[in-house]
């Protein structure tokens, strides 16, 4: 228990998010308090040894769109972040592969057995997406604009970032357009031919969100995870040495390094909230801290319908909190092995083993699997998105030996009949299966099984439904509409209640752009 | 990946014992010239994967290009002590020191390290030949020089997982081997000598035996580090560590002043950011004097890190509607820095260094702009037009991990 009850911030969620802003908080001069509920700080970027000596990054496995600005300002390479390149694509078939590299005349070479045409298309997608990457990014990296009562400064942001469209090539404008609405089956229809590599570039589309290849919007969500490619710091997608959990450590000591608090089995159980204001907060086992400000890094359902009374908040807020879409989609099978998975397609140990293994073999595939989901099935045939970090981080598992973490789509929340053990391991099951159709030793050598459903990654994580970007990325809650209108810039109807997580823009994933951006937000208004 | 494709060459430059398996391992067939012997440049087809084999895993290179002398004889000591300028008085036994040595004008020859082997045998590694300078210093001394460089090859093997891999195999434990200590063990029958020593700045070996051994080596090395993730890895991956640890390289960073030409190519230790390896309390040494006038005067330039920053970088090619673009492996090319409008320095070598996330350079400066944390502009040349970015001098190592130097509990 920490001695000091009273702090200029207190932050309730340990979370990589959480972390960032208090760090930045704690930069910034304020004394902070780091509530976190469970025993281990990281929230659902979390590192565990589950099975003794195999550590897995139990929720979040790779690290996306880590802002570098976030990296240098919080010095996260001296406290630990040591991020690892994940350097191929892999998409096993039943008869065939496909590989896409780092290195363009390999990957044009691997493209260009199954279609010549795509091959040329794709060495010039790559350079599109990150010209399209650019033209977001001033978004990503702008403060949301309350678009009902715009302040001053939001009248400033508005009118950069309308310079900055009127910048916009024609290029630019159209494929930004497109993504905005187009289906990412239908976008990449207009691009290639060979079906596996449209399935699999779609797949990040659908990544956490309950919609199909085939469904509009889905482009979005597929930018949303290109942006990795681009931003700022060379191939930002990677795998973080000691897993996920590490990230959120280096985060953690940068932030007890600025003097920062933290506090692990702490968990809040509400805001305390006078007359309209926050001005603290009330564990489960009734220690009280009071403080000035109050951030909440939970997802907003939590943070305002559990953490506060809706008698709070405005009714019509609530109404849009309660329809704030969460549905969680996405599960999570986690493995020990006794060696590694051996690919039918391309037999052996080699370089295809260090980057993403995608079970994805066609559009069909992924919309059937999409269909189990929309009627309360999880995915006979899921969805993998498949790492081997032991293969690029041989500490996290012991010599010879490995670990897998599987990705799984899609796997509803609200499965019929309700989540029970039963059905859980029937859904690691078909997890295996899937996997087992192109490696089929795989089921001889798993040592340990974890299987996370949405259930479990909510009792686990708090993440409400099990969704992992605390809210999906459909374009009508993103931007000033995230989580609500007029609330997208890290403020709340309550008065010195801040709110920081992946439900606020720019969104999910290992960014630490939320955190950054509200306590930005924060220290200009103090 | 394998994809069965055989490749022979044949060359006129010399080939490392260990080439029978770099040539098959090169999927790149991407080799470098080092010392007359053909050196792989990168392994894979792009050199990421090696450059974190350094850093988080256990690379394994190839290093016998490197000269090697043996001194050997009642005199050996008090020659070196006499060659170098680091004080071989106090190296004991199994102990290794690197050095620069110096003409005696004080300027430098070369760098390398100083192997006690036994009371009164040492051995010196060098990066250029050094045969001719060393027996013209030797003249009337009671010893014996033999060129070590044919007769002993080593190979490096640097890595946090570095440790483990060779205590699965030495006969010997190497928890006790200490920072720039060596010691004789056995790899099963063959026997071998491992220095705690690198060119990483990491925790890293160097593994040095006969040339007949050296397949065997090459084999268990790769079969028993397989689990820690040994990864056969090239020269770009290696500049990269070595430029993140702060580590000279001749004929890049600094020139010999044998080979000189003219006095402004020159530089003296101090000048290349190792004072601290001159002994003024020795007696006497190659190069003194001058050494000690340079020391009273005050040397003309320093040699530091540079730290180019990042936001106005990304702002130059921001303005020309691209995202950064930087060099992904280590340059090479003497770039200017500046104060207001003059130039007072260039750097050397620099790279964007992965696990720091920050572009770094080494550079020479003069003096009067080298303190740390002073603002200098490094020219960049976005679009082929020349702009000037900020670039703040810092201490070298720019990375220097615990691990390094410590040893297991």
């Amino acid at each position: 228990m920490s001695a000091v009850k009273n702090y200029d911030a207190i932050v309730i969620g340990g979370g990589h998010n959480g972390l960032t802003a208090a760090a930045y908080l704690a930069r910034g001069g304020k004394k902070v308090l780091v509530l976190e509920r469970r025993y281990i700080l990281g929230g659902a970027a979390v590192t565990e040894e589950i099975f003794p000596g195999f550590k897995f990054s139990v929720c979040s496995y790779v690290v996306s769109l880590m802002k570098p600005i976030v990296m240098r300002e919080l010095m996260l390479p001296k406290f630990g972040l040591e991020l690892l390149p994940l350097e191929s694509t892999f998409t096993p078939l039943d008869n065939d592969y496909l590989i896409r590299t780092a290195d363009p005349d390999e990957t044009y070479r691997e493209i260009a057995r199954h279609s010549l045409r795509d091959a040329e298309a794709y060495m010039r997608f790559g350079p599109l997406m990150g010209q399209i990457g650019m033209a977001v990014r001033p978004i990503l990296e702008t403060i949301a604009p309350n678009a009902i009562r715009p302040s001053l400064s939001d009248l400033f942001a508005g009118k950069k970032l309308l310079n900055h469209f009127k910048s916009l090539t024609s290029v630019q404008f159209e494929y930004l357009t497109k993504l905005m609405a187009m289906s990412s089956a239908d976008f990449l229809d207009e691009w290639f031919e060979f079906e596996p590599l449209k399935a699999t570039i779609s797949a990040s589309g659908i990544t956490g969100t309950l919609m199909g290849p085939r469904s509009p919007g889905s482009a979005y969500v597929m930018l949303h995870h290109y942006m990795g490619d681009i931003d700022g710091s060379f191939r930002a997608w990677g795998f973080q040495r000691g897993g996920t959990g590490a990230v959120s450590m280096a985060i953690a000591r940068s932030a007890q390094h600025f003097g920062t608090d933290i506090m692990t089995e702490a968990p809040v159980e509400k805001v305390i909230v006078n007359n309209g204001k926050a001005v603290g907060v009330a564990l489960e086992n009734g220690d009280e801290y009071t403080s000035e400000i109050v951030i909440s890094g939970l997802d907003p359902k939590l943070t305002f319908l559990k953490m506060l009374d809706e008698s709070d908040l405005p009714s019509d807020f609530v109404t849009d909190i309660k329809n704030f879409r969460i549905r969680g989609s996405s599960g999570k099978v986690n493995l020990a092995l006794d060696g590694l998975p051996d690919f039918t397609c391309l037999p052996g140990e080699g370089r295809h083993l260090r980057g993403a293994i995608i079970i994805s073999p066609s559009y069909d595939y992924l919309e059937r699997a999409y269909d189990d989901a929309k009627y309360g099935n999880f995915s006979q045939e899921p969805y993998l998105d498949i790492i081997l970090p032991s293969v690029l981080d041989p500490d996290m598992a012991p010599p010879g030996k490995h670990v897998m973490s599987c990705f799984v789509q899609y796997v509803p929340y609200n499965i019929k009949g309700g989540w029970d053990d039963q059905k859980r391991e029937a859904f690691g099951d078909a997890v295996i299966n899937a996997l087992a159709r192109f490696a089929p030793n795989i089921k001889d050598i798993i040592l340990h099984r974890q299987v996370l459903t949405p259930a479990d990654l909510e009792s686990t994580f708090g993440l409400t439904e099990g969704n992992i970007f605390h809210g999906e990325l459909t374009l009508q809650q993103l931007f000033s509409l995230r989580p609500a209108v007029k609330w997208a810039d890290y403020s709340t109807p309550i008065k010195n209640y801040y709110q920081c997580g992946s439900g606020t823009h720019p969104g999910g994933g290992i960014t630490g752009s939320p955190g950054e951006m509200a306590a930005k937000k924060i220290l200009k208004d103090w | 990946m394998s994809y069965g494709n055989q490749f022979t060459a044949h060359t006129q430059l010399k080939l490392s014992p260990f080439f029978e398996r770099t040539s098959e391992l090169n999927e790149s067939q991407e080799w470098r010239r080092w010392s007359g012997y053909l050196a792989a440049t990168n392994y894979e087809l792009t050199h990421e994967n090696e450059y974190f084999a350094i850093r988080t895993k256990a690379a394994l290179l190839d290093i016998t290009p490197l000269y090697k002398y043996i001194i050997e004889g009642p005199d050996a000591e008090r020659f070196l002590d006499r060659m170098v300028t680091r004080n071989i008085g106090i190296c004991k036994v199994g102990q290794v020191m690197y050095t620069p040595w110096c003409d005696e004008e004080g300027k430098q020859i070369d760098d390398g390290t100083v192997q006690r082997l036994a009371d009164q045998k040492f051995r010196i590694t060098s990066a250029e030949p050094n045969l001719e300078w060393i027996e013209t210093n030797a003249i009337g001394m009671d010893l014996t020089i033999t060129d070590d460089s044919k007769t002993t090859v080593a190979l490096a093997l640097q890595g946090p997982n570095s440790r483990a891999i060779l205590n699965s195999i030495a006969s010997d434990t190497l928890d006790n081997l200490k920072f720039f200590w060596m010691m004789e063990t056995r790899f099963g029958d063959i026997p071998v000598s491992i220095s705690r020593t690198g060119y990483t700045g990491d925790l890293g070996y160097e593994i040095w035996m006969d040339p007949k051994d050296a397949l065997s080596v090459w084999d268990l090395l790769m079969d028993k580090g397989k689990p820690f993730g040994i990864t056969p890895t090239g020269l770009q991956a290696l500049d990269m560590a070595r430029i993140e640890a702060g580590l000279i390289l001749l004929d890049v960073d600094y020139i010999s002043s044998r080979h000189a030409i003219v006095e402004t190519r020159k530089s003296s230790p101090y000048e290349l950011g190792l004072g601290w390896a001159v002994k003024m309390k020795k007696k006497d040494f190659i190069g003194k004097k001058a050494l000690e006038a340079e020391l009273a005067r005050g040397s003309e330039w320093e040699f530091v890190g540079i730290d180019i920053q990042w936001i106005e970088l990304e702002n130059h090619y921001r303005k020309v509607g691209l995202p950064p673009r930087l060099p992904s492996t280590a340059w090479r090319t003497s770039t200017p820095l500046y104060k207001g409008n003059v130039q007072v320095g260039y750097a050397t070598s620099g790279c964007w260094s992965p696990i720091l996330k920050r572009y770094i350079a080494l550079a020479h400066v003069k003096s009067d702009f080298a303190q740390s944390g002073s603002t200098l502009d490094f020219e960049l040349k976005v679009e082929h037009y020349r702009k000037l970015t900020p670039a703040t001098v810092v201490k070298t190592p720019f990375f220097d991990p615990e691990r390094k130097r410590s040893c297991p509990q």
